[in-house]
């Protein structure tokens, strides 16, 4: 029974594995196929999250069948990947942004631009 | 809800030293019963039921592990896809939330959810500016976000 248990921990620890590094994989792959910074961004933020994510799922998952520990690092590790990716992603969309990088579109939809145009025309 | 919580852990306490047994598992017994009797008598209690809100709570972070799964298989798709099949572009997203906390949520669930990145708030914090891999299906991508995302903060919240 034991034997059956750590089994399909096992096969669980090399599935999250595998589907970790197939996102960061991705992720990468991504970075360098996407046109301009603002989709890349999106590349990078989300696949690599969920891909760091499964990673610490399967070593939380080997601790836990392997040492009997059940690591509460792993966990907080996940949350906080969760809470801090999505506000550098966002931090680096506005420095960008700000700085002046336009984003690759075909018809020109960037309503940021407008609405800091209509602004600035206002303030003047 | 502050003071349910506050009788419910009176009732664990009473609990245990009732059944004279000063454990954390008879500590969590009572506290178990504490729930129930707080959920058979809600209708004399002041306020609503104070597990409704941890069930919100809950229901929002499935919500969002669904949503993060969905959004890099999708991600998957665009970046394995044909190159000219996205059409990027930025969109203003009328807010309905006000506090600060509750823009940072949303903003952060923006941005691990399909296709969409949260760029920046405007100054009087009443619209998301949000980049979009497909432009096209904007109306669509609003919609989805005010009627789940927008809903399941304010379940929580309010």
């Amino acid at each position: 029974m034991t034997e059956i248990v750590s089994i399909i921990a096992n096969i669980l620890v090399i599935l999250f594995l595998l589907a970790g590094a197939f996102f960061i994989v991705s992720a990468a792959v991504g970075v360098v196929r996407f046109p301009d910074l603002y989709t890349r961004l999106h590349a990078s933020s989300k696949a690599s999250t969920l891909g760091v994510s499964c990673i610490l799922v399967a070593g939380f998952i080997y601790l836990y069948s392997a040492h009997a520990i059940v690591s509460g690092k792993m966990l907080l590790a996940i949350l906080f990947i969760m809470l801090t990716n999505p506000v550098s992603a966002h931090m680096l969309g506005r420095a960008a942004h700000a700085s002046g990088i336009k984003p690759f579109t075909k018809n020109r939809s960037d309503a940021y631009a407008d609405a800091m145009k209509n602004q600035r025309m206002k303030s003047e | 809800m502050a003071f349910q919580i506050v009788v419910n852990l009176i009732i664990a306490v009473m609990w245990t030293f009732l059944s004279e047994s000063y454990t954390a598992s008879s500590f969590i017994t009572g506290y178990l019963l504490g729930v129930l009797l707080l959920f058979l008598l809600r209708r004399f209690v002041p306020g609503k039921f104070y597990l409704k809100r941890f069930i919100s709570i809950l229901s929002l972070i499935l919500l969002f592990l669904k949503e993060l799964v969905l959004s890099n298989l999708e991600m998957v798709k665009y970046i394995y896809g044909k190159k000219d099949k996205a059409e990027p572009g930025i969109f203003s997203l009328p807010l309905d939330v006000k506090s600060s906390w509750e823009i940072t949520l949303l903003a952060n669930f923006i941005t691990l959810t399909p296709g969409t990145l949260s760029v920046a708030v405007s100054k009087d914090s009443s619209e998301l500016f949000v980049h979009a891999m497909n432009i096209d299906t904007v109306e669509d991508e609003i919609r989805a976000i005010k009627d789940t995302f927008e809903k399941a903060i304010m379940e929580v919240t309010r």
